[in-house]
């Protein structure tokens, strides 16, 4: 026999409930407003993207430089991550070099936050009574900001929807208290959800606008541009001035600005990275210079977040 | 007798910690109560994704009261000797106190002291502890504001001493007697009384207990699934062990894939549905190809029978199959050959140079290999060349598990489509990138219509099989070519990091220099072939000598810059460091001061002695490696001893000595004979005690008087011609048959003649009789080193 299956079912409605209440699947965006409204109901901050070019969702300062510090924080946002390297000129159906990532911080993390992060799947409708929900083991690291954790990716029949971390340093310092992250992969989850087999057939708004529409020229044109027209020696350039300006705004104890430049550093790297002309030891170079702005802005944000701990709130 | 109930609920532990993690608690467990003074009758420990849990049996309510007798002062010391032996005894009047006489020291007081056993559960509350904070995981981590270190956080720690809760507490998480089932599945927390009241508790909450039942139910069901549908499982006890870590009850669940994936590379499948899915594999017994099926352990058993689980896992792994295709025919548009200078950009490793470099010499030394073994050159150099080219595909970058798998495939086709266009040499096609130095002989079979065929195959298997043998179970390569290639790939990757300094140590072999030794061995004894380690590593195109320096600049960045052809001639000279080293009369001198070193700077002088070391130092090491084999395959070590003590670095005439020599100590005639060696031995070393005995003791068989010399004399004249050919030709058999001869004329020998004759001339001419019985022995083994 079944045993009932323990979870919430919210009588609380939601876009998602909303949308199978009128008989069709929830649309992209129902997906990303159902978050937001689950997670604002635990105490997150709602944020917008950061508005500068990132790798992954993490890399926003809300993540990264938040997570050091003994201050308490909780926020939850969709942040865009650009990776050139992974652009497809819109021909492949699950390879994007745009996509969004939903992300969820909250420092500490409460005891209960599988289950807080179960209800969230619950309540964009996937049902633990059929569906097989696993946590797999898979520790995260990003050498370039010193950060590692561990966690699980959380496979739903056999697809991994979302990371689960327990930050453990950033910067190589130590998190005190422990960050929870949660990243969730929206278009994967969406085409899972929507039963999509290509990202650009997701139903994006429920009222007859497709991913497709609103991002395939993008894919298309971003691709063009990551892969045959950059110019080399201007991103080349502009990586040195990025990181300069880093260095220099660091040396005035301006962490968050130092940030942004580093993080345009990285992002720089990547634009070089996809248009094929690194080679392997300048590779690394890259790599050691990026983690040395980085890890040093999330140094010096730390040392200030401590003062600000003490009082000068 | 009571018994205790231990259970460390968490959040999800990783699959592959499970298993060791229930051996380490068991271990730690049993250490730290027989520490304490328990002998537990039993202790069990369990593993499932959220839980360790130990039972221990038969400990007692309390540890038992320790009786101690307390010597005090004579009751007539002083009061304040007194007082003291009361405080510290514990004492409140001297009346409690025995008075002893000693006919020595006379009357004095003595104290009985019992030292009440502690109750267990006070025990268990400090042991407990200690373990979780200690607990050994290969990673661990810390959790909300507390300084815990666990594997994931811990929830909740069950601990139930004879029914009842053990009272202590670990970073503000306190010991209950409650637990959890399922986490999907079950009904919420449950109190616990003992072992049974908690398994059948667990059982109803959908948790399996015990891993072994859980892996014996996921077998025992997906073989009922595939024998429905008269298909077969692929077993495989490493996903099994896995997956059995993913569930706490599993649900086993056929799903379907597109017919279609199946003309992808059968280990891209498998890889694919293995390592990223973590499904098992299933085999249609018709065809004995795979069959597009998989099956999936789920954790929840659905309310549609599992419909859904099935049609989502097949969705993914559809998506996952596509991106496979995708590298598959993306990889085949370009060949191998176009792919080799590609690897100049790859790093082998930052002082030996790029993969590139590594192919180059790879490709010469197997050239040298090739006649060797039986392998046609060209053909072996080529497919040195190619051997690495699958690095830069896509498909390995994403499994690179696949290496020399997908690189024999990407092969093969070529020849597909040679063939379909009909296009002739394989060396013409876009083949840039081959060094021009082995470049392919028209005449090579490589190179020619249908035998083109025939070489691009025997090119493929190389490709894949010259990585092997890549464990114990692993097959060797038989093919000429093939192991012409992966000897060359050994040698190399030994020689390499050998110079630069890499060397295995007993905890570490980050190279797996040791996996290549190996190799080198069992590809040479599985082929039967003979050659000398030394000279293969000296043969001049091998080109390792380049590699060796390099590595050499890297070491001591002040080294000249020398030119390849004069680096050639240092390399040779490496030999003649070695005639230096074996003639006597260089004691003393320096070599580039020896008629051999002759014209060398001190500079290159080094550089050729750190030619000579590395080469002996691969040598020693593979010649290690062998005796650990053999003494592993059951030789005696001191049979051992006796084998390698003769100077040889042909790996088969050593295993093959090793063998006749074990199988001959094993008779009669083989222990006698051992003792009349020593025997031999002891009197040339008494009788050189005596006095010196001339260097050269010359035999005369004139002076060989009686009957008994005679014999020996003319047995060991028959022994002596025969045994070089016997050895030079590895019959240790025959060989140890002719010195099997030598038993009974040398016991007759031993029964009858005085060595020590009055007359000198004699006693020498005994003496040389014993020397060269000894030496004639020697020439097989040095049996002065067996035992008994």
């Amino acid at each position: 026999m079944t045993q009932a299956i323990a979870t919430s079912h919210p009588s609380y409605s939601t876009p998602c409930s909303r949308a199978r209440d009128a008989g069709r699947v929830p649309s992209f965006q129902d997906i990303i407003l159902t978050l937001s409204d689950y997670w604002a109901r635990q105490g997150c901050v709602i944020l917008q993207p950061y508005d500068t070019e990132v790798g992954a969702g993490t890399l926003h300062p809300a993540t990264t430089l938040r997570a050091l510090g003994p201050k308490p924080w909780r926020a939850a946002y969709v942040q865009p991550s650009r990776r050139p390297k992974d652009g497809r000129y819109g021909e492949n159906p699950n390879r994007l070099g745009h996509y969004y990532q939903y992300q969820v911080i909250l420092k500490p993390n409460p005891p209960n936050l599988q289950e807080l992060y179960l209800n969230s799947l619950y309540e964009i409708g996937i049902d633990p009574s059929l569906h097989d929900i696993r946590f797999v083991e898979d520790d995260w690291e990003n050498p370039t900001v010193g950060a590692w954790g561990l966690g699980w990716e959380i496979w739903c029949d056999g697809m991994e929807v979302s990371q689960f971390t327990y930050f453990q340093q950033v910067g190589g310092l130590d998190c005190k208290p422990v960050s929870g992250e949660l990243t969730y992969g929206l278009e994967r989850l969406a085409m899972y959800v929507q039963g999509v087999e290509n990202v650009y057939d997701l139903d994006f708004n429920g009222q007859g606008v497709s991913y497709g529409e609103v991002f395939l020229e993008n894919e298309r044109q971003q691709s063009a541009f990551n892969f045959e027209e950059s110019d080399p020696a201007m991103l080349k350039r502009w990586f040195e001035d990025a990181e300069r300006m880093c260095a220099h705004l660091r040396g005035k104890n301006l962490a968050l600005p130092a940030f942004d430049w580093a993080l345009k550093c990285s992002h720089l790297f990547n634009l070089l990275d996809a248009r094929g002309v690194v080679s392997p030891t300048e590779r690394q170079s890259f790599i050691a210079r990026v983690r040395d702005q980085a890890k040093g802005c999330a140094i010096l944000w730390a040392e200030t977040q401590g003062a600000a701990a003490e009082g000068v709130n | 007798m009571p018994q205790f109930l231990l259970e460390l609920f968490s959040e999800e532990i990783p699959a592959r910690m499970q298993k060791k993690a229930a051996e380490d608690l068991k271990k730690l467990l049993m250490d730290a109560l027989s520490k304490a003074g328990f002998l537990p009758a039993g202790i069990e420990t369990f593993s499932a994704p959220r839980r360790l849990v130990a039972v221990v049996e038969g400990l007692p309510e309390r540890t038992a009261d320790v009786r101690e007798e307390r010597k005090g002062p004579r009751t007539d010391a002083p009061t304040q000797a007194i007082e003291g032996f009361l405080r510290g005894a514990g004492l409140s009047d001297i009346s409690q106190a025995r008075v002893v006489n000693d006919p020595k020291k006379g009357d004095f007081y003595v104290a009985d002291l019992v030292k009440p056993g502690r109750a267990t559960p006070d025990a268990l509350a400090e042991i407990v502890p200690d373990i979780i904070r200690n607990f050994p995981w290969p990673k661990s981590m810390r959790w909300g504001e507390g300084s815990l270190r666990w594997v994931r956080p811990l929830h909740r720690i069950l601990a139930v001493f004879d029914g009842q809760i053990v009272p202590f507490e670990v970073d503000g998480i306190a010991a209950t007697n409650i637990s959890e089932g399922h986490r999907f599945h079950g009904t919420g927390p449950f109190e616990v009384k003992d072992f049974d009241d908690y398994e059948a508790k667990l059982t109803a909450a959908h948790v399996v207990l015990d891993r072994d039942e859980r892996k014996a139910r996921i077998k025992a069901d997906a073989i009922t699934l595939c024998q429905a549908r008269n298909l077969e499982l692929i077993e495989d006890e490493g996903l099994l062990e896995e997956v059995c870590g993913l569930v706490d009850e599993p649900h086993v669940i056929m799903g379907d894939m597109d017919k279609a994936f199946l003309d992808l590379p059968p280990e891209v499948i498998r890889l694919t549905l293995r390592v990223n899915q973590k499904y098992f594999v299933v085999r249609d017994p018709a065809t004995g190809g795979l069959a597009p099926h998989f099956i999936i352990v789920s954790n929840v058993k659905a309310r549609d029978g599992g419909q859904k689980i099935a049609a989502g896992n097949a969705r993914v792994l559809a998506a996952r199959l596509n991106d496979a295709r995708y590298f598959w025919d993306l990889d085949r548009k370009a060949s191998l050959e176009s792919r080799v200078p590609k690897l100049d950009t790859l790093v082998f490793h930052e002082k030996l140079g790029s993969v590139g470099d590594k192919v180059r010499r790879i490709a010469a030394l197997a050239g040298e290999i090739a006649p060797l073994v039986g392998a046609d050159v060209a053909i072996a150099q080529q497919a040195a060349l190619l051997a690495k080219a699958d690095l830069t595909t896509e498909m390995v970058g994403e499994f690179p598990e696949l290496q020399g798998v997908m690189g024999r495939y990407y092969q093969l086709h070529e020849a597909v489509l040679r063939r379909a266009t009909g296009e002739g040499d394989l060396a013409q096609q876009g083949g840039g990138g081959i060094a021009p130095s082995v470049g392919f002989a028209d005449s090579s079979p490589a190179s020619q219509g249908s035998t083109g065929l025939v070489a691009n195959k025997i090119i493929a298997d190389a490709i894949r099989d010259h990585y092997k043998p890549v464990g114990p179970s692993d097959q060797v390569p038989s093919e000429p070519v093939a192991m012409a290639v992966a000897l060359a790939d050994k040698l190399d990757t030994l020689t390499g990091f050998f110079a630069i300094g890499e060397k295995p140590t007993g905890s570490g072999d980050p190279f797996a220099l040791r996996r290549a030794a190996l190799g080198v061995i069992r590809i040479v004894r599985g082929a039967n072939f003979c050659f000398s380690l030394n000279t293969l590593l000296r043969k001049p195109t091998a080109r390792i000598d380049i590699a060796l320096y390099n590595a050499l600049t890297e070491l001591k960045p002040a080294l000249p810059k020398v030119e390849e052809s004069r680096l050639s001639f240092l390399a040779q000279k490496a030999e003649d460091f070695q005639n230096f080293l074996n003639n006597p009369n260089n004691a003393g001198i320096d070599f580039k001061n020896s008629e051999y070193g002759k014209g060398l700077s001190s500079e290159e002088a080094g550089i050729v002695v750190s030619i000579w070391q590395t080469r002996e130092a691969v040598v020693d090491f593979i010649l290690e490696r062998l005796r650990v084999a053999l003494r592993d395959e059951g030789f005696a070590p001191d049979v051992l001893e006796a084998a390698f003590a003769i100077e040889d670095d042909d790996i088969n005439r050593i295993v093959a000595r090793v063998t006749a020599l074990a199988g001959f100590l094993k008779t009669e005639d083989g222990t006698n004979l051992t003792a009349g060696i020593k025997r031999a031995s002891n009197i040339l070393a008494a009788e050189a005690k005596k006095g010196a005995l001339p260097s050269e003791l010359s035999l005369d068989p004139a002076l060989c008087v009686l009957a008994e010399e005679q014999a020996l004399q003319a047995a060991l004249a028959e022994a002596q011609n025969a045994l070089p050919d016997l050895v030079g030709q590895q019959d240790f058999d025959s060989a140890m048959r002719v010195l099997a001869s030598l038993r009974a004329p040398v016991d007759a020998f031993f029964e009858a003649v005085l060595v020590n004759d009055p007359d000198p001339a004699k006693r020498l001419n005994r003496l040389a009789l014993l020397t060269a019985f000894k030496h004639a022995a020697s020439q097989v083994a040095d049996f002065s080193k067996l035992a008994g």
